[in-house]
């Protein structure tokens, strides 16, 4: 008689176990949606990206990068600030995105030598930044609602979680799985496959630092393993909590950039 | 070794990815010890910051056909642009100087205002911020507001037509206006003046470097017949009040100046520039995962009040409707509609002489935009057409520009104006249709 009542306190624990892990992945991929993307309630950094393609040949960007977080909620709307520096042919243009939960973000573009304001049709996130290796929502973070996550393995250090996107027609990619570090939550890799199941890009946090209390990827790369060749991305003099106004994301500073936030 | 030790003791004791087919990363650099938190780096360095940059291009073009009263080569010039800005706290300089051989210039005097000689003074201005909710931005600026994708309705800053149709950077559509720009802000509304002391024309189309139809003559002229204006040396004031419901960008507009190219004449047959007031309004925002714009303008034309004056503009509706979004990655596809209605039609088709061509009430035109991004962005190939299908004339522009390095870069892109009817918008233009290329290092 004991043993049918092991099996039953053992299906108990496993059911459990199988709820546990099914209720908090959603919970692990919010928390490093959180971690890579909305720490504090504002910040900013100096980006340096470097661009090789498949035959090796670099382009470089440089870029500050303004961050707030609307009121403060994590995994929820954003906005941002991108004031070009380098190269000098987008020295003074500014690309503005505010970030939405349920429907397209909003993306402005300033050209500086015609004063021009510029919308720009933004109907995803899956299109590349600036040029680089990187999309718009790797820089600004995907919905972490956009997809469904199952967690396929568990090791010492990382959550090994496995997403599948939810309207699989509106996106490139079939499924990709991030390893994401246990104890701060820290997306260590992504690896993304297309429609025939073949990894045809990855992402990498190459460097972390705390800073202000926050676990922080200061270096970090994209990988083309289709055609060849990779972006890699250095956040540098970053803060956070800098009491950003939410003014500063509206046409006034696409004009005239708000220099003492900037430097 | 370290590295190569880390590898081994990855390869060996992760346990295999069956699904994943994959390694597990090792931790970066920072994760497996972070004990010394970095302090921030900001605040060190000084807020004063002065920065250089510019290019220096050479470009040429030439006709695709002889034209009768201008020149076969449709440019030709070295450009030198020099980019200064300084930031201090209280205020920004911008200076950028264009420094020009132009070889189909023979005469090098330098003229600010008409963009001619060796210097074109693109910006000289001062930016400073009396109070938080006041930018005043006063010298030498481009201006730029509107919603249309190369057609302006309430956007009455100069611009300059010759450059857009020879084959110049898009960038010298606009010309500078000498204006002081305040604006204003608040949570209700946004407001601009701009006040410019004395008009700023366009740089337009006088016969110097394209040809066009001289209503005077009844004819194509060019070199020929160089239109030498009489200039307003009155002021000018635009005035935009603006603000955003959600993520619609809802402005309106107010100009009261003159019209921007010599159209009227007066009766001893001088080029002059007609009194004109404009209201408008507009409205952007994103629809159906693309951009709407809609614009609508009055142009009053106040020197002829009635509209049965033949020699100045009548009053005129002028309206646009535009959609932009991408079809696919990094195609990007525009439609625009836009029309120019005259507004006492009857009175005007009494004020013309009887074989006047012109008899249409409305120019109707459409334009469409495809632009496709490709090589990681640096290859971009666009093609925007103008075309009026009551008028049946049109002006197709096809570009294609590659940065081979972040400094390098080449252009290379065609004008093409069609159409039977020689005093028609687009159709006058004909024989200026032309290819050019360009080369440009930047620094």
């Amino acid at each position: 008689m004991i043993k049918p009542g092991i099996t039953a306190v053992a299906l108990l624990l496993l059911n459990y176990t199988t709820y546990a892990s099914e209720k908090s992945v959603q919970d692990i991929v919010n928390s490093a949606s959180a971690t890579a993307y909305y720490q504090g309630q504002d910040g900013k950094a100096q980006v340096k990206m470097t661009i090789t393609d498949a035959l090796g040949r670099e382009r470089k960007r440089e870029f500050t990068i303004l961050r707030t977080d609307i009121e403060d909620q994590d995994n929820r709307e954003q906005k941002y600030y991108v004031l070009f520096n380098r190269p000098s042919d987008v020295h003074r243009m500014v690309l503005m995105v505010w970030k939405n939960i349920n429907t397209d973000d909003d993306r402005w573009l300033y050209l500086p030598a015609l004063d021009l304001v510029k919308r720009i049709a933004a109907n995803n996130g899956r299109n590349s930044f600036v040029g680089s290796h990187f999309y718009y929502e790797d820089v600004s973070g995907r919905n972490p609602n956009a997809d469904a996550h199952a967690l396929i393995e568990e090791t010492d250090q990382y959550y090994i979680v496995e997403s599948k996107p939810k309207k699989p027609q509106s996106v490139e990619f079939s499924r990709y799985i991030t390893w994401i570090e246990k104890t701060k939550y820290i997306p260590i890799k992504t690896e993304f496959y297309d429609h025939n199941n073949e990894k045809y890009r990855s992402y990498a946090a190459l460097k972390v630092e705390n800073i202000e209390g926050w676990p922080t990827v200061v270096k970090a790369s994209m990988e083309d393993h289709l055609r060849g060749g990779k972006t890699e991305l250095t956040y540098n003099s970053i803060k956070y909590d800098v009491a950003l106004p939410e003014t500063i994301f509206t046409e006034r500073y696409l004009r005239n950039p708000p220099h003492q936030y900037l430097h | 070794m370290r590295l190569l030790c880390l590898c081994i003791t990855v390869l060996f004791f992760s346990p295999l990815q069956a699904e994943t087919n994959n390694i597990e990363p090792p931790l970066p650099e920072g994760l497996t010890d972070t004990k010394t938190e970095k302090p921030s780096a900001f605040g060190k360095s000084s807020r004063r910051k002065l920065s250089t940059t510019g290019f220096l291009e050479g470009r040429g073009g030439t006709r695709f056909q002889t034209d009768d009263h201008e020149d076969q080569t449709s440019i030709s010039e070295l450009r030198l642009q020099v980019e200064n800005q300084w930031q201090t706290d209280p205020a920004t300089f911008q200076l950028t100087t264009d420094f020009i051989y132009d070889d189909l210039e023979n005469d090098r005097d330098i003229d600010l205002d008409r963009g001619e000689g060796w210097i074109d003074l693109r910006e000289a201005n001062v930016l400073i911020h009396p109070t938080s909710f006041i930018d005043l931005k006063v010298g030498r600026q481009i201006l730029t507001w509107g919603t249309g994708d190369l057609v302006f309705i309430n956007d009455l800053f100069p611009k300059d037509f010759v450059s857009f149709f020879v084959g110049r950077d898009s960038e010298y559509l606009k010309t500078p206006s000498d204006a002081a720009r305040i604006s204003l802000f608040s949570h209700a509304v946004n407001l601009d003046i701009a006040y410019t002391p004395r008009f700023d024309a366009d740089r337009f189309i006088s016969g110097k470097r394209l040809s066009y139809f001289n209503t005077e003559l009844g004819r194509i002229t060019g070199q020929d017949a160089i239109i030498e204006p009489k200039f307003p040396q009155d002021d000018e004031t635009a005035v935009r009040v603006y603000r955003n419901l959600k993520n619609f960008e809802v402005a309106a507009y107010f100009y009261d100046g003159y019209w921007k190219s010599p159209v009227g004449q007066t009766t001893s047959g001088k080029a002059f520039f007609p009194a004109l007031t404009v209201w408008g309004i507009s409205l952007r925002g994103p629809v159906k995962g693309g951009i709407l714009s809609t614009e609508l303008g009055y142009y009053d034309s106040r020197d002829d009040p009635d509209g049965d004056n033949p020699l100045v503009p009548n009053s005129e509706w002028r309206y646009l409707v535009g959609y932009e979004r991408e079809v696919l990655p990094e195609l990007t596809v525009g439609f625009q509609y836009y029309a120019e209605r005259i507004n006492d039609y009857d009175a005007f088709r009494k004020s013309q002489p009887v074989n006047n061509q012109q008899d249409d009430r409305t120019r109707h035109v459409v334009t469409v935009r495809l632009t496709k991004l490709t090589f990681n962005q640096n290859l971009v190939l666009s093609a925007f057409n103008f075309w009026s299908p009551n008028q049946e004339d049109g002006y197709l522009r096809l570009n294609a520009s590659y940065k081979f390095t972040d400094n390098w870069y080449a252009e290379i892109g065609s004008n093409n104006f069609y159409g039977d009817n020689e005093s028609n918008f687009f159709g006058q233009f004909k024989d200026n249709s032309n290819i050019f290329v360009s080369i440009r290092r930047s620094f």
